[in-house]
């Protein structure tokens, strides 16, 4: 019982600490010859246990990757085009991956449909220098998935209302 | 400000290879054969710049135990100022882009606990008068993409 209670305690602080971690960190480190020791002297633990939470963090999945996330926009793909396809749900699998494998898709998900408006259940992120250059790549996926595309749509940004990055 | 052919370098090796390590840089000044200093310095003044938005882990928000959705609605033109403004105003609201189709307002929730999206969604509905239409991720392609400049 009393290991049990060590136990639950030990992951309580684990909890409590990677907290603690993901808010120091989230909007980015200090770009520093060594950011990571800079952390954790404002976390005020040490620099070891700083980075094996977080190397356990990143083999879960909970950090995604680890380095400058570019800025799109400003560095020329002034065009992003969600497109949203409207394949069977019995071989959505086998076409996410293939439209997930073209370099120019930079995301690409499954997700519900709104019948009869919305029967788009595939949506694939694609960025462009321009509209017609985004156009050629959903030219290139409506190819590849040819008589298996029941109707696809590109929805383009037209303003970003809001931008934050992630906050817990 | 021009991107040099260093900058170009950075930005192409350096979207998710920076190392958990006490010294991080040694492994990416190896890897991209410029000298610690430069890059330092090169990626501050990304940042500065705005050609990085951030620099650093990228945190999944589900895997750690929140919610995460992306939500449409459709909106009046006469509308769409003050509709902006009540989703806007929610901190679960985290992206919010205006799209050109019938259904013209898109946002990603994030939430803290996973219910806590049904939530978020019925204030703004209740807050808007327009339906929200909630479309989280079932399934992800993932590819791991790195824009090349």
């Amino acid at each position: 019982m009393q290991a049990q209670a060590t136990l639950d305690t030990v992951n309580n602080d684990h909890q409590e600490l990677d907290r603690r971690i993901i808010q120091a960190t989230q909007a980015g480190l200090p770009i520093t010859r060594h950011p990571y020791q800079l952390v954790a002297e404002q976390l005020n633990i040490k620099t070891s246990l700083l980075l094996e939470r977080m190397k356990l963090m990143q083999d879960k999945g909970i950090i995604r990757r680890v380095g400058l996330i570019p800025n799109h926009y400003k560095l020329g793909y002034k065009a992003n085009g969600m497109s949203v396809w409207n394949v069977d749900e019995s071989i959505i699998d086998s076409l996410g991956e293939k439209i997930g494998a073209f370099e120019f898709v930079s995301h690409c998900y499954q997700r519900p449909r709104f019948l009869p408006e919305w029967p788009y259940n595939l949506f694939a992120m694609v960025h462009g220098f321009s509209r017609d250059e985004v156009y050629e790549k959903v030219a290139i996926i409506a190819d590849s998935l040819g008589d298996q595309n029941h109707g696809h749509e590109v929805l383009f940004s037209k303003q970003i209302l809001k931008k934050t990055g992630l906050r817990i | 400000m021009e991107l040099t052919a260093t900058d170009k370098i950075i930005i192409n090796h350096l979207q998710g290879n920076f190392p958990l390590d006490e010294s991080p840089w040694e492994a990416v000044a190896e890897l991209t054969g410029i000298e610690i200093d430069t890059l330092i310095e090169r990626i501050q003044t990304l940042q500065d710049e705005g050609y990085i938005s951030r620099f650093g882990p990228l945190y999944d928000a589900q895997k750690m135990g929140g919610g995460l959705s992306l939500a449409a609605m459709q909106v009046d033109k006469s509308d769409y100022e003050s509709v902006t403004e009540i989703v806007n105003q929610f901190e679960e609201v985290a992206h919010n882009y205006e799209r050109e189709h019938k259904l013209n307002m898109w946002f990603v929730i994030a939430t803290e606990k996973p219910e806590q999206v049904f939530e978020v969604i019925e204030k703004i509905e209740t807050a808007s008068g327009y339906s929200v239409y909630n479309m989280p991720k079932q399934k992800e392609y993932f590819l791991g993409l790195q824009l090349k400049v």
